[in-house]
């Protein structure tokens, strides 16, 4: 008997502790009072904004974030008979076209703020994805690294195969990584579907190192990332150099001819329970309250250019031009075969 | 009362135990005898509602036990090796039934029963302190705490060494006695049976080959092979059972059993024959001997005679120490 | 005439069976059958030969052969290592074994992602054991999963080691045996079923072993898991998923056949040694070199982790766990990593709940004597069936979960009790292997004395069971608590945005740019391991003399 008295007060411990009863987070309310948002686990906002949301639409928000873009695009598929939720933001133009295809969205003429016109995916002409933010994926060099070894440091694609640059370069892989699929990508929009494997091989051939995701590259192998790695060249972000300021200067740079734009889109999900609470939402997301808190909340760009940049990202963080593209549907279409090819060339 | 008719037990369709049909009255103790094997414990254990029976029925008083589980039977059940809680003490395990009813007096019961089997004062020691005898006493008492209708007794002493198992069987009697037990224990230990028990019966392959008093069991076993387990040497048939009959001074018969010491060496003795070997024991000199018209045979000699290997010796028949049977198959 | 008990019992059977049934059934059959059944309806047609089809690749020849030999390597080595450093921690006594023991666990909860950052910090060109050029090699993966198993190994075989009867040891050694010959000829014997226990769990975390594939074997390798999450999350190719998910199913029904039939041997765990254990002699060398190199080999990692986390700017500070309680440099959360924490261990009481009461029920089930041969045969099933979710790949689960999870009565895609289950289904055969062979080796006369004296099934089972079950029991908790802090997979799958796990707020932390998230995440990351080290050790405190292996 003696044991059962130990044990009430710890199952009483336990039951305190138990996740069991607590308010699931909305799911109580009737779905015409809440909007559910299902995105990727990178979705972030400050608090304050969504509040605000909230108090104005007067729905709940419901935010459902789990996995990366692929993830999110695949569940968005598999679901589309019993969406997960009423609108979804996350998918990006190199799964955009996998979405659409499945008749995931609802059309939904969001009206655009200046400058974003530019981002509208190719091919969606019933208007099913709003752009919201992007950002580019470039070769990233660490200027202290190559002005102390008094080397120019690279500045095309075309120089990452120089073999001045032996070993120096770090990339995620393509199969693992959404930055290496996009560099992938810039490759064959840069040598066509004929040239970019050759490129890859020697690529390979020139000490060019392969890590599964961004952090391992950025984190691990670069000279200026957390790990303090031995790699002054590494494939990341646009938006990277303003990450590296110290003393009111940037110690990296993003190679502009290297890039490939990323565009993330939100949009209504066919058979959403609350349409207007999602398109609700798409606007909100476009307001320039949101558009300037995506750099410090989610380090992209907002779509709409009217809006100011954090003053780091202004003076650091420049964005190419002109970046590479490759057509959405191609994308869709070829993404299988082009992964099994580029496995190939880089697992020999 | 307990009454088994025609029970059968089966392994995963391997037969068990095969038509059974016992009886035991109130304030009986029966011994079921048999060899490893022989399906008694089955018996036992589908008398506790452990085993499921294939046919026939147990019932108690007429009323049919199929169906009640053996927590609500009110049989108490004994293992060869106590089975005591081994972390609660010698007075929480005997008195653990009455807890369990919310008997009042608990306490003095407890105290009551220790006294019954010899273990005054043991109410707090473990049972990891307690040598094999002491914890089969404390199993005893502790399923003799609610009177149970009738004690299944598993193999109660053979976990024992052969002089405890001796002093504990008589206790066991007198204990059983004291109490005005029903109960039924299985055995492969004779001697066990006849210390203990009021009735026996015999298994043998599943089968119950004889029951009865235990005298009249003993005095007459229903075949060779049970005369062979219950203690008897050799079973003779044919001439050779004849010769030793006529020795003895009985009519003929298709065969006897006979013990081992039924042959004596006598010098006025009717059989005659030579000794093969001899070995000499506290009590008396076992031989072997070539009986004429016999073949060899078992024999006793008085430890003053010194018969050697060779010697011709003549031979007196004990018939209390022979059981006809009827002949084997 | 129908008889009571011979329907009664696989009735009874039934019935305590059926609660982990349903739960299996409804949060593991189904979403994985539902997943699988995805890629053989292609295009609303029933079309196996697409399946099939895929079989045929020589790229699924080459991962599944991969995954084989690295997950054997990986348990050979763990073996080989964990078995005489078992011998020193759990027969020896010597001052600080306990935290030792609790300390080498901590790798089992350490999210991948960070361990491999750790590890290539060690091993990777730049690091001070860059010249062993172990950086994205097939060495690599093998050490980072001994890294992760070997505790696994320790705690199972020491456990049984701890409980084992040592008198036919000294009786054979009595009889002129040196002590080689002792342990290969007495010792190992009895140890098998622990030994053949603990490499079957070990194999199948090794054969399913995602984040030190990718990580450490720098994308050159691909195992059946990896290869399922690219097929899956990327590429939609469910056709080869499913094919590659029932090539996993296989197997590890396989290896579950195998090792049932090797553990079968009563236990040798009951004869409980309670002597003392002596103190570290000459003749332990073997057990003091052993666990020495699984003290670097986890320790290594965890110091460069704790050296990282400690790491501010140039200098040394603690400005990273002070960080932890806010929301990340630029907003990188939604809530601070101490209120992950605190999600987190929330979880994990409920997955540990959720475990140990299934996992108390399946072992009973199957621990109860058996009457005849297909009752036998029907918990044997049902042993291995509990073993499953440890070998189906995390995703398959998670995607499965959302396709069929979604309409009444099993409408669960939005509770917040889906990330516990998810991860008690993970710790379910870790705690049906602790509790097994403790309930298996209690005498069922015990459990029939009982009832013989008047006493129900469950007085029964408070009398006789859950003595000898109580500490295991426990053990088992702890173990399902650790399993619940540091579950990866399925939990990112699951967790709400607003109830993140800290794992999933260190891998958050660690794939954002930023100085000072990169520390954070190292910070958290030792916070994670502390806590964990911390539950382990008070379940250490709470175990005697020890029962239970795997």
């Amino acid at each position: 008997m003696r044991r059962i008295h130990v044990l009430v007060p710890a199952l009483l411990l336990v039951a305190g502790c138990s996740t069991i009863g607590e308010d699931s987070g909305g799911g109580g309310a009737p779905s015409s009072d809440r909007v559910v948002l299902i995105t990727h686990d990178s979705f972030s906002l400050p608090k304050p904004l969504i509040k605000k949301f909230e108090d104005e639409s007067g729905y709940d928000l419901v935010v459902r974030g789990s996995g990366d873009a692929g993830v999110l695009t695949n569940k968005l598929v598999l679901t589309k008979d019993d969406p997960l939720g009423d609108v979804s933001f996350g998918v990006d133009n190199t799964f955009a076209s996998r979405a659409l295809d499945a008749g995931v969205f609802a059309p939904y003429d969001a009206p655009l703020p200046d400058g974003a016109d530019q981002y509208r995916l190719p091919g969606d002409d019933d208007h099913d994805l709003t752009p919201i933010d992007n950002g580019n994926v470039c070769v990233n060099v660490d200027d202290t690294w190559f002005a102390a070894h008094h080397l120019a440091p690279p500045r095309t694609l075309d120089d990452l195969v120089d073999p001045a640059y032996r070993d120096l370069f770090v990339t995620p892989g393509a199969a693992t990584s959404s930055p290496g699929m996009a560099f992938l990508l810039t490759t064959i929009a840069k040598y066509g579907e004929d040239g970019w494997q050759d490129w890859w091989a020697t690529l390979l051939a020139n000490g060019a190192k392969l890590v599964d995701g961004w952090s391992q590259a950025y984190e691990v192998d670069f000279t200026q990332g957390g790990g303090k790695g031995d790699r002054p060249i590494v494939l990341s972000y646009d938006s990277s150099p303003a990450f590296t300021v110290s003393g009111g200067k940037s110690s990296t740079s993003a190679l502009l001819d290297t890039c490939f734009r990323q565009v993330e889109y939100a949009g209504v999900l066919a058979g959403a329970q609350n349409p207007k609470g999602a398109e609700a939402l798409v606007d909100f997301l476009l307001t320039p309250e949101v558009q300037a808190a995506l750099p410090e909340s989610m380090y992209v760009f907002p779509v709409d250019a009217s809006v100011p940049l954090p003053t780091e990202w202004a003076k650091f963080a420049k964005q190419p031009t002109d970046p590479y593209a490759v057509d959405p549907a191609d994308i869709s279409a070829h993404r299988d075969e082009w992964l099994r090819a580029w496995s190939d060339v880089t697992s020999r | 009362m307990l009454t088994l008719s025609g029970v059968s037990v089966e392994y995963d369709g391997a037969p068990a135990v095969v038509d059974a049909s016992l009886a035991v009255e109130d304030g009986h103790v029966l011994a079921v005898l048999g060899p490893s094997g022989s399906g008694k414990s089955t018996l036992l254990r589908a008398i506790a509602g452990l085993e499921p029976t294939a046919a026939g029925s147990i019932s108690w008083d007429g009323h049919d036990l199929a169906g009640v589980p053996t927590h609500k039977r009110g049989f108490a059940l004994m293992f060869q090796d106590g089975q005591l809680f081994g972390h609660l003490t010698v007075a929480r395990n005997v008195g653990y039934a009455l807890r369990l009813r919310r008997t009042p007096g608990a306490a003095a019961r407890v105290r009551e029963l220790l006294a019954l089997v010899g273990l005054e004062g043991y109410d707090d020691r473990l049972p990891a302190t307690l040598s094999g005898g002491e914890r089969q006493r404390v199993a005893l008492a502790r399923s003799l705490a609610v009177q149970p209708r009738l004690l299944l007794l598993d193999e109660p002493l053979s976990a024992l060494d052969a002089g405890l198992r001796e002093r504990l069987a008589l206790d066991l009697r007198v204990i059983l006695r004291a109490a005005g037990t029903t109960a039924l224990m299985v055995t492969h230990d004779q001697d066990e049976a006849f210390t203990v028990a009021d009735r026996l019966a015999v298994m043998r392959a599943g089968r119950v080959v004889q029951q009865g008093e235990i005298a009249e069991v003993w005095r007459a076993p229903a075949d060779p092979e049970t005369a062979l387990f219950l203690g008897y040497a050799r079973v003779l048939e044919g001439p050779p059972a004849g010769v030793v009959l006529r020795a003895a001074g009985l009519p003929g018969a298709p065969a006897v059993a006979v013990r081992r010491s039924a042959l004596v060496v006598a010098p006025t003795g009717p059989l005659a024959g030579t000794v093969v070997s001899g070995r000499i024991t506290p009590e008396q000199i076992r031989l072997v001997v070539d009986v004429d018209g016999v073949g060899e045979i078992d024999a006793v000699a008085r430890l003053d005679s010194r018969p050697g290997a060779g010697d011709r010796v003549a031979l007196a028949v004990d018939a209390s120490r022979l059981a006809v049977t009827p002949a084997g198959r | 005439m129908t008889r009571w008990s011979s329907l009664s019992r696989p009735l009874a059977l039934a019935a305590l069976a059926a609660v982990p049934l349903a739960v299996l059934g409804v949060f593991f059959v189904l979403p994985v059958l539902g997943m699988i059944s995805e890629g053989f309806w292609s295009g609303g047609a029933f079309d196996p030969g697409a399946v099939l089809e895929v079989l045929g690749r020589p790229r699924v020849h080459r991962v599944v052969w991969f995954t084989v030999w690295s997950a054997l390597a990986g348990t050979a080595f763990s073996l080989l290592l964990g078995i005489p450093a078992a011998h020193l921690l759990h027969r020896r006594s010597f001052p600080g074994r306990r935290l030792l023991r609790a300390a080498l666990l901590v790798p089992f909860v350490l999210p991948t992602v960070v361990v491999g950052v750790a590890f290539r910090e060690l091993i990777g060109e730049a690091g001070p054991l860059g010249f062993l050029g172990l950086d994205g090699s097939a060495g690599a993966i093998v050490a980072g999963l001994v890294f992760f198993n070997v505790a696994v190994v320790i705690r199972a075989v020491g456990a049984a080691w701890e409980s084992l009867d040592p008198r036919p040891a000294e009786a054979a050694a009595a009889l002129g045996a040196g002590p080689a010959h002792v342990l290969r000829t007495v010792t190992l014997p009895m140890l098998r079923p622990a030994i053949v226990s603990a490499a079957s769990v070990v194999f199948l975390f090794c054969a399913t072993a995602f984040g030190v594939v990718l990580t450490l074997g720098g994308l050159r390798y691909s195992s059946v898991e990896t290869e399922i999450y690219l097929l899956t999350t990327n590429l939609l190719d469910l056709q080869a998923a499913a094919a590659l998910s029932i090539v996993q199913l296989l197997a590890i029904t396989a290896l579950l056949f195998v090792t049932s039939r090797l553990r079968a041997v009563p236990d040798p765990s009951l004869a409980r040694s309670t002597a003392r254990p002596p103190r570290v002699s000459r003749g332990d060398w073997p057990g003091v070199l052993a666990t020495a190199l699984v003290v670097v080999l986890v320790g290594l990692p965890i110091a460069a982790l704790v050296a990282g986390s400690l790491q501010v700017g140039d200098g040394y500070g603690l400005a990273n766990y002070r960080a932890l309680t806010t929301e990340g440099s630029r907003n990188a959360l939604l809530v601070p990593a101490t209120q992950a924490l605190l999600t987190s261990l929330r979880t994990a009481v409920d997955a540990t709940w959720m475990a140990l009461s299934l996992g108390l029920l399946v072992a009973v089930v199957v621990t109860r004597r058996s009457r005849t041969r297909s009752e036998r045969r029907a918990r044997g099933v049902l042993d291995g069936l509990f073993m499953l979710p440890l070998g189906v790949s995390a995703v398959t689960l998670g995607f499965g979960f959302l396709i069929t999870l979604d309409r009444p009565p099993v409408d669960f895609r939005d509770s917040l009790l889906l990330v516990p289950i998810a991860q008690a289904l993970v710790a379910l055969p870790l705690v049906v292997r602790t509790l097994a062979p403790v309930l298996g080796g209690v005498d069922d006369r015990q459990r029939q004395a009982a009832a013989s004296l008047g006493a129900g099934p469950l007085r029964t089972f408070l009398t006789v069971d859950l003595p000898v079950v109580w500490k295991p029991l426990l053990a088992a908790a702890g173990f399902a608590f650790a399993v619940s802090l540091g579950e990866f997979g399925a939990t990112s799958f699951l967790a709400r945005e607003d109830h993140p796990t800290l794992p999933i707020v260190i891998f958050h932390l660690i794939g954002h740019p930023g100085a000072m998230n990169y520390g954070m995440a190292l910070a958290a990351s030792v916070l994670l391991a502390a806590t964990t080290a911390a539950v382990l050790l008070l379940v250490e405190r709470l175990r005697v003399p020890s029962v239970g292996s795997f």
